[in-house]
């Protein structure tokens, strides 16, 4: 019994070690990608995963009581509003006139924004 | 060892600081700021493990919401309002 | 009664959260939950009988293990993109051809696109949606909207439609 907590202290301490691990990546990513959609693309990705896994150790920690259960409904929770959020911000700094970075090599929501202007 | 994977989360807000105070456009403080509201989220979670209160997990659950309507609402915001015009 | 799955769903949801069954819990779940639906239940999906056949959750739990799967690669991407010295990135915006009518599985299929390798929806307009796409491949439309949908459009289709 006491060998099996402490297996599960340690596997929860990897997830959420994993977790920081990848938050680490995003933020990163947030530093040194060039423009505004490439860093929302790897900052959303990798600190929503990341939190998610730091979630899920809670979750191993506590078993499926009360604490627990809480962890576990937060993860969709967290998925579906990051991920609107990211596609509200995506489309508002477009709209407001922020155009894709130098490097940027293809553009087709142009057209359909500049039809929007005219009317 | 959950001391130290805490104080590394919390040195993490510091990336979103520094986009937030540096950012060359409006869009890019507010990504900065969405990010940093998920980041609190972590740490709220640590936190419940340290301390073995539940309620900090509660205060997380209502951070995503309240970050969420945050960041919807300035999108919006900014999706009214012109640049260039 | 037709708006009755955000009921159950948020009225699920409720019990999760408070883990508990005493009756004065379970009354305030029922009111919050009937007055979520009165305010909310216009902008959900319409239409009970999608919770109850099984088939829709044979699917669901196979297209959950596909996700988890793509989103720890999309991880490992980012990774490779921000860690290398010469962060190897051609973004840009493409369009992608839509094959799903209903709004909400179209929500669901923007959801997954955000999460998948490389991929960033921004917006949908009538049957296109507009993708940011952080390393471009290939040029040919066909071959892209392969790349970026193809993946879950069949899945979502058996589960929310």
């Amino acid at each position: 019994m006491n060998n099996m907590s402490d297996l599960t202290v340690i596997i929860s301490t990897i997830l959420i070690a994993t977790g920081i691990l990848f938050n680490l990546f995003g933020c990163v990513g947030l530093i040194r990608l060039p423009d505004v959609y490439n860093r929302l693309q790897s900052a959303t990705k990798c600190v929503t995963l990341g939190t998610c896994s730091i979630l899920l150790g809670v979750l191993l920690r506590y078993g499926f009581i009360n604490t627990g259960i809480k962890a576990l409904v937060a993860i969709p929770l967290l998925f579906f509003t990051a991920t609107v959020a990211a596609h509200a911000l995506a489309k508002g700094s477009y709209r407001f006139g922020i155009r894709l970075g130098e490097k940027s090599i293809h553009d087709d929501y142009k057209d359909e924004h500049d039809q929007d202007k005219k009317e | 060892m959950l001391e130290i994977l805490l104080y590394i989360q919390t040195g993490l807000c510091a990336f979103c600081l520094y986009r937030i105070i540096r950012g060359p456009t409006i869009a890019d403080r507010m990504v900065g700021l969405d990010i940093f509201g998920i980041l609190v989220v972590g740490i709220c979670a640590i936190l419940t493990i340290l301390t073995g209160r539940t309620f900090i997990l509660d205060i997380g659950i209502a951070w995503i919401i309240l970050s969420f309507i945050g960041t919807i609402t300035l999108a919006k915001y900014l999706e009214n309002r012109k640049l260039n015009e | 009664m037709r708006q009755s799955g955000l009921f159950i769903i948020s009225f699920i949801f409720w019990l999760l959260l408070t883990w508990s069954a005493e009756p004065g819990s379970i009354v305030t779940g029922l009111a919050v939950a009937a007055m979520s639906t009165l305010f909310f239940g216009r902008y959900y999906f319409h239409g009970v009988k999608k919770l109850l056949q099984p088939k829709r959750y044979f699917w669901l739990v196979v297209y959950l293990f596909i996700f988890i799967w793509e989103c720890i690669k999309a991880n490992f991407d980012v990774a490779y993109r921000v860690l290398h010295p010469k962060m190897p990135i051609k973004p840009g915006i493409v369009r992608v051809q839509l094959n799903i009518r209903s709004a909400f599985a179209r929500t669901m299929l923007a959801n997954s696109i955000t999460m998948t390798p490389g991929t960033i929806a921004v917006d949908i307009v009538d049957d296109n949606m507009y993708v940011h796409w952080i390393y471009i491949s290939s040029e040919d439309p066909v071959e892209y909207t392969r790349k970026v949908s193809g993946r879950f459009e069949n899945y979502i289709k058996k589960i929310f439609e």
